[in-house]
């Protein structure tokens, strides 16, 4: 089978230019990517359940456990369901941004060092990975919402057009800032594993620092005047805008409940955080783009 | 066509250093720092490594294991940036860097080959064209549908064998390929890696065999700690490197009998 070196070797000539053979880094340069981006997408999605008898339907076990879980304490134990109306609605509400967005930190953060196979043998720009976390999570928040509008439904909703444009940028929200943490994470985890830990801790404090187990109004009164830092925290005004979208039309007097407990300008509060995430996100790129020259080498 | 630039991977002044880390924790840090101990140190990987290959070229790299041959592949495949010096390529880069690469376990054969080939730079359409060819050359039968986790090594690295080979790349990177495998699919690697070479692809080949470099590559490139010892032809570069003392075992089968055995699942 083997021909003597020169014999029949063809001269081919290729076209291209004379380039560096790394791969262009950056955001935008993943979407260049996207037939990549959808098989890793697809390929999350499938190994997840893979080999469990219930598959997708653990995508509506967990949340819902989490669910009834804040329902049963906050709501009954700490009578919060007789002082918010609809207040199960108002739990789910948040429970879908703010799981949304801890999955997103969460996965993203492990992401590179997960794939680190692919990363070492790759020239494609390693924001991919990350940004397929996050989409990962974005396509579990579908049968979430289905629950949702069913039980909105349920409570006798009407939707409103401004709901659902604030609702849009609720989740524009969650998942830029989302992307730009899983993006800063992702890199830091290859050089000190202790991020994913300092992760899961920042984890419940977004549970807990969001209006979600609580309506807005509660902090307002207790920290009257005082609401610049907490809604400083983009997710709360996502969680917020969720809220505007699908509890506010629940309850029985959507003008007075808005009024009520949303906090006021809630549309330029959402614009700002939208703004904050996206500050977030540049800088969150640049952290990446530095990190990532040595990542190859430092995954074990 | 002499006329034309026909470069197809030039290295220039190439370095590479390697953080060796010591120290991990905050209490083992702590420690070395009383004691004064340095808390890294580096290592050069590779050093100040220069050359130019043209295209349809077919290059063998060798030299001893931790001699800079891998990071230097590496760094022509684009997936390590050197840290001084300039590495360019023209053209799409293929190669089979450890194979297997990113084979998910749970996802099945198919799935994978689909993955893979995107990976290495194949549109779907392409994939869906070469498919078949994929498959039989992997040759692992009815297993293409279970998952790549229940694969013995060999069929493992055959299906990345398989994927890689089938990019019409302009630049083939082999190391170490034939690690795995069998003897018949050893030989059938070789052919396609001749098959690949005479159509003009530039080639770069890894190996600790002579007897494969030598019917495979017309140049040959020595590492040694990092630094290129020697560029030039091959049977020189086997004599500077000694290791035609054992000329006679002419492919890496011999020493690696025992993986065969390994396959013994495969059907």
């Amino acid at each position: 089978m083997s021909t003597p070196a020169e014999a029949t070797t063809t001269k081919r000539r290729v076209d291209a230019p004379l380039s560096p053979p790394w791969s262009q880094q950056g955001l935008l340069e993943v979407f260049s990517h996207r037939y990549i981006l959808t098989l890793l997408v697809r390929r999350e999605i499938a190994a997840r359940y893979q080999s469990s008898v219930l598959g997708l339907v653990w995508s509506y076990v967990n949340p819902m456990s989490q669910f009834f879980i804040y329902y049963f304490v906050m709501g009954i134990l700490f009578g919060r369901a007789q002082r918010t109306e609809a207040f199960a609605v108002h739990v789910f509400t948040g429970l879908i941004i703010v799981h949304f967005f801890t999955e997103t930190m969460n996965a993203g953060t492990r992401s590179i060092v997960r794939n680190k196979a692919l990363v070492q043998k790759m020239a494609v720009p390693r924001e991919m990975f990350p940004v397929a976390s996050m989409l990962v999570s974005l396509f579990h928040v579908v049968p979430q919402l289905m629950i949702l509008l069913l039980a909105t439904w349920i409570a006798g909703w009407h939707p409103d057009p401004y709901g659902i444009v604030i609702g849009v940028i609720g989740l524009l929200i969650s998942m830029t800032l989302g992307t730009a943490l899983a993006l800063m994470f992702s890199a830091a985890n290859v050089f000190l594993r202790d991020v994913s830990n300092a992760v899961n801790v920042l984890t419940n404090f977004v549970r807990f620092g969001v209006p979600m187990m609580y309506p807005y109004t509660l902090v307002a009164q207790r920290f009257g005047g005082h609401t610049t830092i907490y809604l400083l925290n983009p997710i709360s005004e996502a969680v917020l805008d969720f809220q505007r979208a699908f509890w506010v039309g629940a309850t029985s007097n959507p003008a007075h409940t808005a009024a009520m407990d949303m906090p006021p300008g809630l549309l330029w509060l959402s614009l700002r955080a939208l703004l904050i995430s996206l500050v977030v996100l540049a800088f969150a790129q640049s952290t990446f783009t530095r990190l990532e020259r040595r990542i190859p080498e430092r995954l074990l | 066509m002499k006329r034309q630039d026909d470069r197809s991977i030039v290295v220039r002044h190439v370095s590479k250093t390697f953080t060796l880390r010591y120290h991990r924790t905050i209490k083992q840090m702590s420690v070395a720092m009383l004691r004064q101990q340095e808390l890294s140190n580096s290592f050069l990987a590779v050093n100040d490594v220069s050359f130019t290959v043209r295209q349809g070229e077919s290059i063998g790299l060798m030299g001893l294991n931790g001699s800079g041959k891998s990071t230097l592949l590496k760094m022509i495949n684009g997936i390590m940036r050197p840290d001084s010096g300039k590495v360019l390529t023209r053209g799409r880069i293929a190669g089979l860097i450890a194979t297997g690469a990113g084979f998910h376990p749970q996802l099945t054969g198919r799935d994978n080959v689909y993955l893979n080939a995107a990976i290495l730079g194949m549109t779907e359409a392409e994939t869906r064209r070469k498919f078949d060819s994929i498959v039989e050359f992997a040759d692992i039968g009815r297993f293409l549908d279970s998952p790549v986790g229940h694969y013995s090594s060999g069929m493992f690295a055959r299906l990345g064998f398989a994927v890689a080979i089938h990019v019409d790349a302009d630049i083939f990177l082999a190391d170490e390929v034939l690690a795995v495998g069998d003897r018949p699919f050893k030989k059938k690697c070789l052919a396609k890696m001749q098959e690949i070479r005479s159509s003009g692809t530039t080639l770069f080949y890894v190996s600790h065999a002579p007897g494969s470099v030598r019917k495979m590559c017309d140049r040959l490139l020595v590492l040694e700690k990092g630094t290129l010892g020697f560029d030039g032809p091959v049977d020189e570069g086997i004599k500077y490197l000694r290791y035609d003392d054992d000329d006679d075992s002419d492919d890496p089968e011999l020493n690696e009998e025992s993986m065969d055995e390994e396959l013994g699942a495969d059907i």
